[in-house]
């Protein structure tokens, strides 16, 4: 039976006591001052506005918005732009990362000097040059809408950015979804199935026909019967802009591209990295039990390398995530320019303000980290 | 990272806030300090600009140098801090800096419970747009559905959003963090047109590539009383610098330049130019000041007109027109209370 902590070592757990009592105390203090201060200097504090109407537009938002919404609902817009910007563009710089990293452990010296220039390169810039570059770079070639390149007719392209069909929901696309998700179920089955089945006999057909038949021809059979229940929308030029489709502005292409690029030379390092952990005397021993190079990538090198590669990459991720906190030098509405820029200034309350940004950013970075470390944990179990 | 740390200054400027204890008077400070320190404007031309020399200087930083002149008597005792329109907030409230000679537009909310104090109006100004003279727009009514560059960090975006909603209009906001880069994007196409003060698209305007190809549309959406701000709750020093300031502007009523104050100041028999220059009676001694405060700040800058003229005016390459910024018996709008 073990003795609880405290009477195990009483010394330690007081002065752990004392600390954890003394930084509640100063906190407490400094929020009396705070309060004291403000009041005093005429200060109006409190979060009441997030219920009042901000007045203000958002050049981009995934969700209703207008300037009658709340400063809460603009909050929710900027936060889930800053969270589509992060994602896109950690989902673009990990292959370019992935190939730019096996690119520096090439033989071949051409693909060996270009992965290794662009490491180089795009290390030593500034990323807020970088995201200037990117986004004037684009602007100054493209056409004004008028004489915007048309894509096939469906989607025109010009310096107001990238205009797309948007599909349009119409009576029956219920049906069809859930035609979808019950395919992507009975495909998981059907998957599990077939693993029992080769465990028990050994044979192994291709597991992609069946797969493919489930999540693709169920919901395109709702779909015949329904009679395809979504209409495209298409983009037209009406005065200055486009409108009806969705119109990709050039600031999210550019925020995507210059943020990506960026981490994927960091992520190609990783990438590098991991590979070179892995001992050489592995792979030459796969060779000289004549397993095919194919197969000593996919069975030795890079399932130990992966777990060198994912701790620091969900770093890089983490990473990616805070930088597009630069995203207010060419205009992309995120949650830095629109909270603690726009609503700071129509406010003038910059530490309610500045207290909500922070929040908002460290709940979604939280969030991320927690995931990450998820699947870190469950790939360390696999670990030997 | 630059913009990192800027987005940071809010919040570091309110830590200090948190920790700051009460301060004696403003005016006691900058005394003792034997300095005054002034937030302003990060490079407009006209209004706060670094000259070939990298002097910082314009229409805004005379009214600090005045100030200095006023309090300290000599006007290059001065500290400038450019500041982006979103960190001076703080920067006033905590006291970092003692007077905001900025770009800053007198509102209910910046006046009522944000800590702070607008002084008077040194430039009444509106907000207008600039767009292409080959677009063909000819008024501010035509600019439905058009895409607007603009520099966040003033009351941009709500004028904006009040007069397209009043003309029953659409469009889409493109809000730069910084106000070049916003010149930057419309230069470059992104935008139909380009809005901001029109002092601001007159002085920013001097740096697109071909001045000549765009055009200041006639419209004025909203009223910019454009003033000097102080921290709330320090009286003394928030009458020490509106006096100041009216005491140029009534030098120029009073035919008091540069160059005749001090002949002024030996020779007037005007009552009230004797009152202004401290001959006659203690104006300053009223607000712990020299009684020569007001000459000392008119020998330093000039009076309204000369200070307007030498950065704004037609002779300068913004080519302002006095406009409403004329004397109230010129049919303008600057009036200062009488010196008695």
């Amino acid at each position: 039976m073990t003795l609880p902590a405290w009477s195990r070592r009483p010394g330690a757990v007081a002065i752990q006591a004392a600390v954890l009592l003394a930084v509640v105390v100063l906190v407490a203090m400094a929020a009396a001052n705070a309060a004291t201060n403000l009041g005093r200097l005429g200060i109006n504090a409190g979060f009441g506005f997030l219920g009042r109407p901000t007045g203000f537009a958002i050049s981009q938002s995934l969700i209703p918005y207008s300037e009658t919404s709340t400063y809460l609902r603009a909050l929710a817009v900027a936060a889930l732009n800053t969270v589509v910007l992060a994602l896109l563009s950690a989902a673009l710089a990990t292959p370019i990362g992935f190939a730019v990293g096996i690119g520096r452990r090439s033989s071949n010296g051409l693909v060996n000097a270009l992965a290794t220039g662009y490491v180089e390169v795009i290390r030593n810039v500034p990323l807020l040059l970088q995201l200037f570059f990117w986004y004037f770079a684009m602007l100054r070639p493209l056409p004004p809408p008028r004489q915007s390149l048309s894509l096939l007719g469906v989607g025109f392209l010009s310096v107001r950015g990238l205009a797309l069909p948007w599909p349009q929901a119409e009576p029956g696309l219920g049906v069809v979804l859930i035609a979808l998700l019950a395919g992507i179920l009975l495909a998981i089955l059907a998957a599990a199935l077939l693993a029992r089945r080769r465990v028990a006999t050994g044979a192994a057909p291709p597991a992609w026909p069946p797969m493919l038949a489930l999540v693709a021809g169920l919901p395109l059979l709702a779909a015949i019967v329904e009679g395809f229940p979504l209409r495209w929308e298409l983009p037209h030029l009406s005065g200055f802009n486009f409108e009806g489709g969705v119109l990709v502005q050039p600031e999210l292409v550019a925020m995507t591209l210059a943020l990506a690029f960026y981490s994927a030379a960091y992520i190609a390092e990783i990438v590098r990295a991991g590979l070179d952990a892995v001992p050489r005397g592995q792979v030459e021993a796969a060779r000289a039990l004549g397993l095919r190079p194919r197969t000593v990538s996919a069975r030795i090198v890079v399932p130990q390398s992966l777990r060198v590669i994912l701790p620091p990459l969900g770093n890089e991720y983490l990473r990616l995530f805070r930088n597009t906190t630069l995203a207010p030098a060419i205009a992309y509405p995120d949650l830095t320019l629109i909270f603690a820029g726009t609503a700071l200034n129509q406010t003038a309350q910059p530490f309610e303000v500045m207290v909500i940004v922070c929040a908002a950013y460290l709940a979604i970075n939280l969030a991320a980290s927690a995931a990450i470390n998820a699947y870190n944990r469950h790939l360390a179990r696999f670990a030997r | 990272m630059r913009n990192l740390f800027r987005s940071l200054m809010p919040a570091l400027a309110l830590a200090a806030l948190l920790a700051a204890t009460a301060q004696a008077g403003t005016l006691e400070d900058v005394k003792q300090r034997g300095k005054l320190v002034c937030g302003v404007a990060p490079n407009v031309a006209g209004f706060a600009f670094a000259d070939d020399k990298g002097v910082i200087r314009g229409f805004d930083i005379e009214f600090c140098r005045a100030l200095a002149a006023a309090v300290l008597g000599d006007p290059d005792k001065i500290e400038l801090k450019p500041l982006q329109p979103r960190d001076a907030f703080a920067q006033i409230q905590n006291g970092a800096v003692d007077i905001l000679t900025h770009r800053f537009t007198w509102t209910y909310t910046r006046d009522n419970g944000a800590g702070m104090r607008f002084l008077m109006v040194y430039i009444y100004d509106g907000q207008g747009f600039m767009v292409k003279k080959a677009s063909g727009i000819k008024s501010a009514t035509e600019l439905n559905g058009a895409s607007i560059c603009i520099g966040q960090g003033t009351t941009t975006e709500l004028n904006i959003a009040d007069y397209f909603r009043a003309h029953n209009m659409k469009y889409q906001i493109v809000s730069f963090a910084e106000l070049d880069e916003a010149r930057r994007a419309y230069e470059a196409g992104r935008c139909d047109a380009w809005s901001n003060d029109r002092g601001s698209l007159a002085a920013r305007g001097m740096q697109l590539a071909k001045r000549e190809d765009h055009v200041i549309l006639p419209e004025t959406i909203s009223k910019e009383p454009i003033g000097p701000v102080v921290r709330q709750g320090d009286q003394q020093w928030a009458n020490v610098a509106r006096w100041t300031f009216f005491s140029l502007i009534t030098a120029e009523e009073l035919g008091v330049t540069r160059e005749n104050v001090d002949e002024m100041k030996a020779k007037s028999e005007n009552p009230e130019v004797k009152r202004l220059l401290g001959v006659t009676d203690d104006l300053g001694q009223k607000n712990g000041l020299d009684n020569a405060w007001a000459y000392n700040a008119i020998k330093a800058v000039g009076n309204y007109g000369e200070i307007f003229d030498r950065y704004l005016g037609p002779k300068t390459p913004l080519g302002l027109e006095r406009g409403v910024n004329r004397l109230w018996k010129d049919g303008g709008l600057l009036y200062s209370p009488p010196f008695r």
